[in-house]
């Protein structure tokens, strides 16, 4: 009874405030635009019995979906997003590696200061970090001031609200994600094996390339993936730093619902998103279990 | 004794230099006496006063640490009872979908979470506020409680709970008086990862609230919309301030403890 009860509480809670929700966002992916409180159609009513029940459904349809392939705008979001992802990751990777190579091979005794370093940005809030790039970028910016004092350009370089700058903001608040799973993995790395590959005449270059690399595979993958997925439905970098000219399917569905009060696109919107996440998602997760199955 | 390569040592300086070099600035211009906020001007605390005079930011930040605290509490309690669920309870019907709902918030994008949340809200007619904000940050941030939880749940040593049962423990003073200490560590970074978690939180508390409650997240954010404001430097750096200061003392605290439980460990050998 007790086991009862201590599986029921917490099974209740995500049922109700996240299976249901999800459900609800379906149903009205299906349903119309209406000009009533809740705007949108058909709406069920429970006193109608089972004849509503038939109405209800044979007003669901596919038309918000529909809508999603005549409008540019919608697949354009999509693609711009996996696009700017795709980027974000690999750049995200490019600078994230050689710090948590480093980290890895610092004398012990740093290692907890750095890690410690790397995990407190994470801590403050994720708002302020994107803000803070704010007044970097901008024209009138420090990072433009620098190169004009420096002499390097005469006028402004315009980086505030273009994709660039959603790129040096998801790499910049992502970075952390990226540079754990490596240490971790580098950390764990057998110095002895590289002392073997270059005694039998590996250059340092070679060693790591054939070592190296190959051992810390499992901590890219899951960095990599730590940033694509969340980066895909990010808002908050592309609606301060990208302006209107980045498009995000995140800021689209934002705008959908809170301008434009269509509820059904927007519900629409997001089931897609969804559908679109699932590959990585199970990519992910399957990396993960491999990894726990080599190690246990 | 390994030392710093010279390749090591230019990617940790620039490595930090570009995570900390962002926040360090914003600290700087916090205390820029000119409006422009790149514009240098001289010393000046100005904008931290008219912060604190501001009585909107202040409601702000008084609904978010409300919601905070409720949020984390609550999500605690059930994030670790779906640890131990997940960890303890065996096979039940339901276990595969009950994981499910576990791991996906974690990777659900949150337009898509404040979307569903507040359909749902809006379908059971509740008034939105600090109680349906509270509602949505449990959700989300127990899922990650559970996560913490049960990595410590997993590995700690099942036979303490058993012999506890042994000497005449109902199951619940076993876990009160063996299991619950063994696992604190992971429930206090639990409780800290939901509160920092509801802190930060933007876009899920934007969906789910009305406009009887304002948290200073979505504060800030329209404030910098249009561009960058000094009085957000300020209190950009009160927040940071204070995240620093209790991050580094939790890092102390258990760094002390740790040693205190080696010199308890050894003291205990040597005793036998």
């Amino acid at each position: 009874m007790r086991r009862f009860t201590l599986i029921a509480i917490p099974y209740l809670w995500l049922l109700a405030l996240f299976l249901v929700p999800f459900l609800i966002v379906l149903k009205i992916s299906l349903s119309d635009i209406a000009l009533a409180r809740p705007p949108y159609m058909p709406q069920l009513d429970p006193a109608a019995g089972w004849e509503g029940l038939k109405s209800f459904f044979s007003e669901l349809d596919f038309e918000n979906f529909a809508f999603l392939t005549t409008d540019d705008l919608y697949w354009k979001a999509y693609l711009s997003s996996l696009k700017i992802a795709l980027v974000s990751t690999f750049l995200t990777l490019l600078v994230g590696y050689p710090v948590a190579y480093a980290m890895a091979r610092a004398p012990e005794e740093w290692r907890p200061t750095l890690l410690m370093l790397v995990i407190l940005p994470f801590w403050t809030s994720f708002l302020i970090r994107v803000y803070s790039w704010m007044g970097i970028l901008s024209n009138e910016g420090v990072l433009n001031q620098l190169l004009m004092w420096l002499g390097i350009i005469d006028t402004p370089l315009q980086i505030m609200n273009t994709t660039t700058a959603v790129y040096i903001g998801v790499v910049y608040t992502y970075l952390p994600f990226m540079i754990l799973p490596i240490y971790s993995a580098l950390e764990k790395l057998d110095g002895s094996l590289l002392e073997a590959a270059e005694d039998l005449g590996c250059s340092r270059l070679e060693a790591f390339w054939l070592v190296t690399w190959p051992l810390s595979r499992n901590g890219i993958i899951a960095g990599c993936f730590l940033v694509f997925i969340p980066t895909i439905g990010e808002f908050v970098i592309p609606s301060l730093l990208g302006g209107s000219d980045t498009l995000m399917i995140g800021k689209v569905l934002w705008e959908e619902f809170f301008s434009n009060r269509d509820w059904p696109v927007a519900s629409a919107v997001a089931v897609v998103l969804l559908l679109i996440l699932i590959i990585p998602i199970v990519l992910f997760q399957r990396n993960e279990q491999k990894q726990r199955e080599a190690e246990g | 004794m390994r030392r710093f390569s010279w390749f090591n040592t230019v990617s940790l300086t620039l490595g930090f230099a570009f995570l900390y070099l962002p926040m360090v600035l914003l600290v700087f211009y916090s205390f820029n006496e000119s409006r422009l906020v790149t514009v240098w001007a001289g010393f000046s605390t100005k904008w931290y006063g008219e912060l604190l005079r501001d009585q909107a930011f202040l409601d702000a930040a008084w609904v978010t640490v409300k919601v905070a605290v409720f949020s984390s509490t609550l999500a605690t309690i059930l994030g670790t009872m779906a640890a131990y669920v997940l960890v303890r309870a065996g096979r039940f019907h339901g276990r595969t979908l009950f994981s499910g709902m576990i791991y996906a918030p974690l990777v659900m994008p949150e337009v898509i979470t404040g979307l569903s949340l507040l359909l749902l809200f809006i379908g059971l007619n509740l008034d939105r506020g600090v109680f349906t904000i509270v509602l949505a940050h449990t959700t989300f941030a127990m899922c990650y409680v559970s996560v913490v939880v049960s990595s410590r749940l997993t590995t700690f040593d099942r036979s303490l709970e058993e012999a506890a049962l042994d000497l005449g423990c109902s199951p619940f003073e076993a876990f009160r008086l063996v299991t619950l200490p063994i696992i604190a560590p992971a429930v206090i970074s639990g409780w800290l990862l939901a509160f920092t978690l509801s802190l930060d939180d933007l876009v899920i508390a934007s969906f789910t609230t009305g406009p009887s409650a304002t948290t200073l997240p979505i504060k800030i954010f329209s404030a910098v919309r249009l561009g960058v404001s000094p009085q957000i430097n300020a209190l950009s750096t009160i927040m940071i301030a204070i995240v620093t200061i209790g991050v580094i003392t939790a890092s102390i605290v258990s760094k002390r403890a740790a040693v205190a439980q080696r010199r308890d460990e050894q003291a205990a050998i040597r005793a036998e």
